[in-house]
């Protein structure tokens, strides 16, 4: 196995692709190559059950033509398959006009925010099942009622080139590996789940942070707890969210209504309001490509662009979108590095990278005792949303009951649904324990890209529980 | 550089003849093009196209499995692939019941899946017909303030399938669409709806039915509001029940069984649903999006009754699971395209429809909730607790008619209590683009969530 980041593609072949791809007109042309790695190991049922590995390498090229984008791509990497690719992408975008362009690139030096130490190609696929044989080992041992363990590993090595018309030339290399388990707890009531995850954009030392038998034990504990678990409430109740666990609901809330191309389009509930009050002055919200090592980070987002911290909520004041190329262009503003896509086959668009609240300055214990009547939620999973009316869902996977400013009973699975601005500006405190949550994968138009979420501990003053009690 | 048909299902053959003394290989070969057109306002936003191809190899060797994959059809390539299949192979856990499958005899279903059409269909005709898409939504009515998104798609694809131990198949078919994202608005509240229509071949769509659907779902939305909480009737819409039935592919594997974490387990031959439910999977059925003459592992497809008035019939089996649970593959072995091993699962499933028409249905409850579209379902269904909870929007519905909109609600039960509580079935059944067809289902009673 060798380590090196080969050149994926020459120099001189792409700027002549480049010159290619805008050889009967057009503004603006795009070569994003990819050379992608994984593999995945599942140890279920006490066995390992599925070990798979594959490899996809190709190159997606992008012509834009006043408002259109012509894209094709191509598993074929030779100057022959890059050309054809070329043409196919321009001839998309009904390029007109003429003549022969030259295009210079510079390639940009970007430091990747995420070095890697251990290669997980490099680390033999015995030491994997180890990892998980051992998890599902400590799952069973966490209570005779655990009846399923399912243990999943999952590591990544994407090498992509991006260069464009602009001069653009940039490399990078992503390494992620993510560990995760559900177990399946049994008793008189049925069955029920628990879950845990981690996962980060660096190599196998990621198991040096992280050990696997107390993954085991916190998944197990979830669904052994819920067994005697009473259905969610019907209605509206305080809801507080334990840091680290509910990322979700920002993502969800705002993060997609702050997307640039919904706000071209009119269909979020957030345009035109920035300078505006949008959530309660307690709220500051980020997103950040460049937070060393987490879900989202990269070195360069997939236009080619080095990624940046961009404030996106100041105290409460809506301070911008996020950009992609595209639609930083037609607003005449540079791009925030929000340009992704999920593999050489998609076109790029907004979307998030690592998003999160940052630190109030309440005891979260204190946050709790100040609630006389809720639910506590401990871990969310995922959620939905419809930008437009600004309603979104999420699930929670392990939440208990508030009385009397104390967490008692354990409740059993539901979604929550809101209204974002309304959910921003209900959020009546905020406490001083920020954590990163689990590692998400955000779905936009069928693409699939890795996100990181992260808040501290905080309350929503009414939400609606989707449960079942009377 | 691009096989044909027959080359496809040759190079899928020379793959499984690689295999050595003592080892099984199976070669999943697929090839797609894809056209994709979105357009906004008047314009053409994006124009896709592209052909992507690869493999997926099995190989079991003294009862271990290994996948693996490459997105590409090179003759060396694959050699790789192999390989990194045989190391895979060699650090799993060895079972008695892990094997391939061998052929079963039980005859292939020819179906017509393929439009030669299709191929030749020009760009601008693709480009104009996502424009006129666009155009007819907001001609559809006057409240209509923006079209989000027009999109043609059109999808042409190939497989093919060998293995070692003799089983063979090759499959194609074609599929299009339209489909717009209509956006209506009254003073500061606007509403959002999806219109949609699917066909093997231009000639088969219906894009005045997707404007109007969009066009008509957004505008009756406008100004619902969060309704109270409270225990009531639901009629799932066909677009929502298709999308519910499709969870009972997962939640009937024989695999779950298997595994002891089926809700169903030591239910066969009780009754799990209402007497008037018979839920079947039969992807023989040409109208279906997900018919197929083979499933995932080269096995004839075939109409399996998994529930019939009621009564638990069977499970969903591949062949790896079948062997284990001592029966016989019920040819349900699905892939997510070729980077994924063959897993159990269903493409066709479809619940024998009554015959009233929607209207009926509704009169027939007097009072209660029609589900327009539902959110959530990943986030809020348990296939092991049951558990259920989904966001939903729609109308409630008094004395059998359709009265205001709501939305920012969940809808909540279990998944036994509303296979039990169905009481209604609609006659109105629909082919999707989905796992499973849609129709008008009713079910006695959920507990929505509101203020």
């Amino acid at each position: 196995m060798t380590h090196t980041a080969g050149t994926l593609i020459d120099e001189a072949v792409v700027a002549r692709t480049l010159g290619r791809a805008l050889a009967t007109g057009g503004e603006f042309a795009e070569v994003f190559a990819e050379d992608r790695r994984g593999s995945l190991m599942t140890f279920d049922d006490g066995r390992v059950e599925d070990l798979s590995s594959g490899r996809e390498r190709g190159a997606g090229i992008r012509v834009v033509v006043g408002n259109t984008t012509g894209f094709a791509h191509t598993a074929d990497l030779t100057e022959e398959g890059l050309l054809a690719a070329a043409e196919a992408a321009s001839g998309a975008a009904r390029g007109g006009g003429g003549g022969v362009r030259e295009i210079a690139l510079s390639r940009a030096a970007t430091a990747s925010p995420s070095p890697v130490e251990v290669f997980p190609a490099g680390v033999e696929k015995e030491r994997k099942v180890e990892l998980l044989r051992r998890a599902d080992q400590a799952a069973r041992d966490s209570g005779g009622a655990i009846r399923q363990v399912s243990v999943h590993y999952r590591d990544s090595r994407r090498q992509v080139l991006v260069a464009n018309s602009e001069g653009v030339l940039a490399t990078d290399d992503q390494v992620r590996v993510r560990f995760g388990l559900s177990a399946v707890a049994g008793g008189d009531t049925g069955m029920q789940t628990g879950g845990e995850a981690v996962g980060a954009t660096m190599g196998f030392e990621l198991f040096d942070e992280h050990n696997v038998e107390g993954l085991a034990r916190s998944a197990a504990q979830r669904a052994l707890l819920k067994l005697k678990a009473r259905p969610a409430p019907s209605g509206q109740v305080p809801v507080v969210i334990k840091a680290g666990s509910g990322g979700v609901l920002f993502h969800e809330a705002c993060g997609h209504g702050l997307e640039a191309d919904h706000i071209a389009k009119q269909v979020s509930v957030f345009a035109g309001r920035v300078g505006e009050q949008v959530a309660s002055p307690l709220v500051t919200l980020v997103d950040d490509g460049t937070m060393s090592h987490e879900w989202g980070a990269m070195a360069i987002d997939d236009e080619g662009h080095p990624t940046q911290r961009n404030v996106l909520i100041e105290r409460g004041v809506l301070t911008d979108y996020m950009w992609d190329w595209l639609r930083a262009r037609k607003d005449g503003r540079p791009v925030s590095t929000n340009g992704r896509r999920e593999s050489y086959q998609h076109l790029p668009m907004v979307r998030m990278t690592n998003t999160f609240l940052m630190n109030g300055d309440e005891d979260p214990e204190e946050i709790i005792r100040q609630t006389s009547y809720g639910v506590y939620v401990a871990q969310l999973g995922g959620g939905q949303v419809n930008t437009t009316t600004g309603d979104f869902v999420f699930g929670m996977t392990e939440a208990y009951l508030i009385e009397d400013g104390k967490v008692t009973e354990p409740i059993r699975d539901a979604n929550l649904i809101g209204n974002g601005p309304e959910v921003l500006r209900n959020i009546d405190v905020i406490g001083n324990d920020f954590a990163m949550g689990w590692p998400g994968t955000c779905g936009k138009q069928g693409q699939g890209v890795p996100v990181g979420m992260g808040q501290p501990t905080l309350r929503v003053r009414a939400l609606t529980i989707g449960g079942t009690a009377r | 550089m691009k096989p044909s048909a027959g080359e496809l299902a040759a190079l899928a053959e020379k793959v499984a003849g690689w295999a050595r003394d003592g080892e099984a290989v199976e070669a999943y070969l697929s090839r797609e093009t894809d056209t994709e057109v979105r357009v906004f306002e008047g314009e053409v936003e994006s124009l896709s196209s592209a052909t992507s191809a690869g493999a997926g190899i099995r190989v079991v060797a003294g009862n271990r499995q290994g996948f693996a994959y490459a997105g590409s059809l090179d003759l060396d390539v694959l050699g790789e692939t192999l390989g990194e299949a045989r190391d895979n192979a060699s650090f799993s856990s060895p079972e008695g019941w892990v094997g391939l499958p061998v052929p079963d005899g039980v005859q292939v279903v020819a179906l017509d899946l393929w439009r030669d059409e299709m191929a030749v269909y020009p760009t601008a005709s693709k480009v104009s017909a996502a424009l006129e898409l666009e155009k007819a939504v907001r001609a559809a009515n006057a409240r209509i303030r923006q079209v989000e998104s027009a999109i043609w798609g059109d999808s042409s694809s190939e497989m093919a399938l060998a293995s070692s131990l003799g089983l063979s198949a090759a499959d194609r078919s074609t599929v299009c669409y339209l489909s717009a994202v209509a956006v209506a608005g009254e003073g500061g509240g606007s509403q959002i709806a999806h219109g949609y229509t699917v066909g093997r071949a231009p000639s088969e769509l219906d894009p005045g039915k997707a404007a109007a659907d969009a066009a008509s779902r957004a505008v009756r939305m406008l100004g619902a509001t969060k309704p109270r909480s409270g225990h009531l009737a639901v009629i799932l819409e066909p677009r929502v029940s298709a999308q519910l039935l499709s969870l009972l592919g997962n939640i009937l594997s024989g695999e779950m069984v298997l595994k002891g974490i089926s809700l169903f387990t030591g239910h066969l031959g009780e009754a799990v649903a209402a007497p008037a439910f018979t839920l079947a999977d039969d992807p023989t059925q040409s109208e279906a999006w997900g018919a197929a003459a083979f499933d995932a592992e080269g096995l004839a497809c075939r109409r399996n009754v998994m529930i019939e008035d009621g009564v638990l019939r069977c499970f969903l089996y591949d062949s790896t699971s079948a062997r284990r649970a001592g029966t016989t593959s019920t040819a349900n072995a699905i892939r997510a395209g070729y980077k994924s091993a063959p897993g159990v699962g269903a493409g066709a499933i479809c619940l024998t429809p009554g015959n009233l028409s929607q209207e009926e249905v509704l009169a027939q409850i007097g009072d209660g909730l029609l589900v327009q579209s539902v959110t959530g379902v990943h986030s809020g269904v348990n296939p092991v607790s049951g558990d259920f909870s989904v966001g939903a929007e729609g109308l409630m519905v008094r004395d059998g008619q359709l009265a205001e909109p709501v939305k920012e609600m969940t809808i909540a039960s279990t998944i036994q209590r509303m296979l039990q509580g169905v009481v209604a079935i609609g006659g109105d059944l629909e082919w999707l683009p989905s796992p499973a067809a849609g129709l008008t289902v009713a079910i006695s009673e959920m507990s929505m969530s509101g203020v």
